[in-house]
């Protein structure tokens, strides 16, 4: 059995801006697989490319190497009718729950409008529209009124809900919960591994938060200045990781407890010490 | 989870937000008023050959210059003996059809293209170039030449406006456009099939659609003017009823019936004030109004001040046997004016205590008013703020109704302040040093060269590995954290007793952050300060702080010890927060969907 998404050496370069133009490559040949219903986690630091992973297999930038195969499929250069194709089964969630919904239509616009352009009836995609609030447990009169109406869990849901609408087979989750609340965080999280159970979507789940990354994520990534420097089963690589670069990740993130704290300060001092 | 979606459920507000914009503009004066003005002046138009005796152009030489209320002629005639009143209301139709017809076309051009030129950037090189040539074309004169083509038709004459004034609405749709296409609605708009027309249509131009309106009301004035400027210079045919025109015919009949020029005048000068001030209530309608600046510190209303003081004496005063603190907070309530003008209480009587050299972590969600508390402390909170009542004691002073210079006295040098996006606290255009170097000036009054002595000093002790290269260098050069130690270095410079520092690690990487609250706590042993940490993250807390304030919908709703907070939370929002928190035990336990399958045991 192939894997659901199948990412071979994938290379990205950016182009530099103004009159001397410069190229600098974000990711110098990555490689990761997703299974179905799986949960591959992606963690790195800002300007580690992890997010331009995501963007890649979305097709929303170019590769300038490498592959990507979905469902033995390759979509590495897929032209503007495949991907609209592929839409069906590809999926995003992003960042923002602020600049990610279209400020002036409706919640119940923003949700159909996937079903419809995938060939979908109106009266079908209302009826979906409502399955899908029910889904992410937002109220059913949610769909009558605009974004500025709710907070940024709600839209989030929102956000979610869109991602689910063509009942997708992989969706590609760039630090959803990073700008919400606690509380709100945690409850997001839990929706989402809801839905998985019950879906059987697989997410490619990228972050820079370890916490969060444990907390829904079978298999880890770990992306370091545009390369993939370890990998393996969520628990192995968030708790006991064996490249040096994730053990300094792990141990700067503070624990939310003083004393465990203290311990993990102290670790770290002595890390730093060994390390240089 | 049940439970979870109840909560968020009844969370949502039941009928706030949308109004929707014809009842703004219906509730508001000034565009009901000059809408209401508009729409009659249109329908006298619409109306006109039922409401008038006589054609527009038809000559009664028996009745030359009759006066003002003759019979069968309510405003009189003009030279040639033509119905004035008549006249008017039939010009009222020429200039809504010019008016119609210039807006219509300038909208469908300048939108047309200021899509294409926004979203394509390969276009966007010849647009620019072919509107910028539009825009060099003298309007009226072009219009003059082209009577030969036009034929004196000022429909005709008008729709070649239309495309003069199309550049204007480019202009905005184009810029609005550029904006909107790094939205990531968009992105998600393309991985969900959506064409590019599509997306175009409906996530674009929903989003910029709002100021094209605003504008075509301007232009629609606009547009009035020209036509009647061009018939007054006798443009065009002389069969077309027009305020020019009538202008024209009443200026060169000034001396003998001055009101025959003064009606034309008159309505013209109305519909263009009604067009202008229409447009600008309809801007305020759709992009909201500014507010209006209140003092701070004051006590606008003064039953609350007086509300305020009685709580002060019956709660507010510390047991005494804890000495003075340093900074001490006492019943603070911050309010925000809400649309209708009341008052909207943000943070409801906060106390708040730090001894000198200690570190408080004050703790909550977005929108519990943590920060609203840390700016009241610094005085720097937004001009429509209002603190209502309570006391803020610095060493023992007052702060509340404090001037702003003697505050100013009390920021540089007693309390510092770190921010939480040390990128846009620090000025593109001055280098590192030389903002360093004004801060320290400003605060100790040194000469220039021992600020600048001193802030390559303090640059070293914030761990920045470089400093004279750091100090010359302007903020786009130098990481967010090194941005951060820039900042921290500037707020250390005047040994300050107290630290105001908001949320200092949230917009840094895990692993600066380390660095970062390392350098803090070194900082805070070395200098003696008291550091008042806002933050969401208790991972922080429990790093850097002894004592936490947990702050909820603008109240502290518990303060202790940190050992003993995270041990026994009392407060059950802190004990609910505590345990959201996803803590290194929570890891995923369930197996992946697909080995469930290979198992041959789970159901989809």
């Amino acid at each position: 059995m192939t894997a659901l998404l199948d990412v071979r050496d994938l290379r990205v370069t950016y182009q530099g801006r103004g009159l001397r133009r410069r190229s600098y490559e974000v990711l110098h040949g990555i490689s990761l697989a997703i299974g179905r219903g799986e949960t591959l986690g992606v963690v790195g630091e800002s300007g580690s490319g992890k997010s331009t992973i995501g963007r890649a297999v979305l097709g929303l930038v170019k590769p300038r190497g490498g592959t990507i195969h979905f469902d033995g499929r390759d979509v590495t250069h897929a032209d503007a009718a495949t991907r609209r194709a592929l839409a069906k089964d590809l999926q995003v969630i992003f960042q923002d729950p602020y600049s990610s919904l279209s400020p002036s239509l409706t919640v119940g616009d923003i949700l159909s409008e996937p079903l419809i352009v995938q060939g979908a009836s109106r009266h079908d995609a209302r009826r979906r529209v409502q399955e899908l609030l029910d889904q992410v447990g937002l109220p059913r009169d949610a769909a009558d009124r605009i974004p500025r109406e709710f907070s940024g869990g709600q839209r989030q849901r929102v956000a979610i809900a869109r991602a689910l609408a063509p009942e997708p087979r992989l969706i590609v989750c760039d630090e959803p919960v990073s700008a919400l609340d606690l509380s709100t965080q945690a409850r997001v999280l839990e929706l989402l591994i809801d839905i998985q159970r019950r879906t059987g979507v697989s997410y490619l789940f990228v972050s820079h938060d370890l916490a969060v990354v444990r907390h829904i994520s079978h298999r880890v990534s770990v992306v370091y200045r545009g390369d993939i420097v370890e990998t393996g089963a969520a628990e192995v690589v968030t708790r006991a990781p064996e490249h040096p670069y994730t053990q300094q990740l792990l141990l700067a993130a503070p624990v939310a407890d003083p004393v465990t704290q203290q311990k993990r300060r102290a670790e770290r001092k002595l890390f730093r010490a060994q390390h240089g | 989870m049940s439970n979870d979606t109840a909560t968020e459920q009844s969370a949502l507000p039941a009928a706030k937000g949308r109004t929707p914009l014809w009842k703004k503009l219906l509730k508001d004066p000034q565009s009901s008023i000059a809408g209401g003005v508009i729409f009659i002046i249109v329908l006298l138009g619409v109306l006109a050959p039922w409401i008038t005796g006589h054609g527009p152009n038809t000559v009664r030489l028996e009745s030359i210059n009759s006066p003002f209320n003759s019979p069968g002629y309510p405003l009189g005639t003009d030279q040639y003996g033509r119905d004035i009143w008549s006249r008017l209301l039939h010009s009222i139709n020429t200039s809504s059809i010019t008016a119609v017809i210039s807006t219509t076309i300038a909208i469908g051009i300048g939108s047309v293209f200021g899509l294409v030129g926004g979203y394509f950037d390969r276009l966007r090189g010849i647009t620019e170039w072919v509107f910028a040539l539009i825009m060099t074309f003298p309007g009226m004169l072009v219009l003059i030449l082209l009577l030969p083509i036009t034929g004196g038709d000022f429909r005709i004459t008008m729709a070649i406006f239309g495309v003069m004034l199309s550049p204007g609405i480019y202009r905005i749709v184009r810029n609005q456009v550029v904006g909107v296409k790094s939205e990531l609605y968009i992105d998600a708009a393309r991985v969900s099939g959506v064409s590019t027309i599509r997306i175009l249509v409906r996530h674009v131009f929903s989003a910029v659609r709002g100021p094209v309106i605003i504008a075509a009301a301007f232009m629609a004035g606009s547009a009035i003017s020209i036509q009647a400027g061009l018939a007054f210079l006798g443009v065009g045919s002389k069969e077309t009823p027009s305020f020019g025109a009538m202008i024209n015919d009443g200026f060169r009949n000034l001396y003998i019936d001055p009101l025959q020029y003064i009606w034309p005048s008159l309505l013209l000068g109305i519909i263009n004030a009604a067009l202008v001030l229409f447009g600008n209530a309809l801007r305020d309608a759709m992009q909201g109004a500014q507010p209006k600046p209140a003092k701070i510190g004051q006590k606008v209303d003064a039953k609350a001040g007086a509300a305020g003081q009685n709580k002060i004496s019956t709660v507010g005063k510390p047991s005494g046997n804890e000495g003075v603190p340093f900074l001490e907070v006492t019943d603070l309530v911050i309010a925000y004016p809400r649309p209708d003008g009341s008052l909207n209480d943000v943070v409801h009587g906060v106390n708040l205590r730090i001894e000198a050299a200690e570190t408080l972590g004050l703790v909550g969600e977005s929108g519990s008013g943590k920060t609203q508390t840390a700016f009241a402390i610094l005085g720097v909170l937004p001009p429509e703020a209002v603190v209502r009542s309570g006391s803020i004691r610095v060493g023992g002073r007052e702060l509340i109704g404090m001037t702003e210079t003697d505050l100013r006295r009390i920021r540089g040098k007693q309390i510092a302040y770190i921010p939480q996006e040390p990128m846009s606290n620090l000025d593109p255009v001055y280098t590192v040093g030389a903002q360093l170097v004004e801060g320290i000036r400003a605060a100790t009054g040194v000469s220039a060269r021992a600020a600048k002595e001193r802030a390559l000093s303090l640059l070293a002790r914030v761990g920045i590995p470089e400093p004279i290269r750091t100090f010359g260098a302007y903020p786009h050069q130098i990481s967010g954290g090194m941005a951060q130690r820039v900042l921290i270095a500037g707020a250390v410079a005047s040994n300050p007793k107290l630290l105001i520092a908001d949320e200092p690690t949230t917009a840094l990487d895990v692993t600066v952050q380390a660095e970062i609250l390392d350098l803090l706590r070194d900082l805070q042993e070395e200098l003696g300060m008291a550091v008042l940490l806002v933050t969401h993250n208790f991972g922080v807390v429990a790093d850097i702080c002894s004592r936490i304030s947990v702050m909820h919908g603008g109240q502290i709703v518990e303060t202790g010890d940190v050992f003993d907070v995270f041990r026994e939370p009392q407060h059950e929002y802190t004990q609910k927060l505590l345990n959201a928190i996803l803590d290194e035990t929570s890891h995923r336990k369930d197996p992946p969907v697909e080995t469930l399958e290979l198992a041959g045991g789970a159901k989809r």
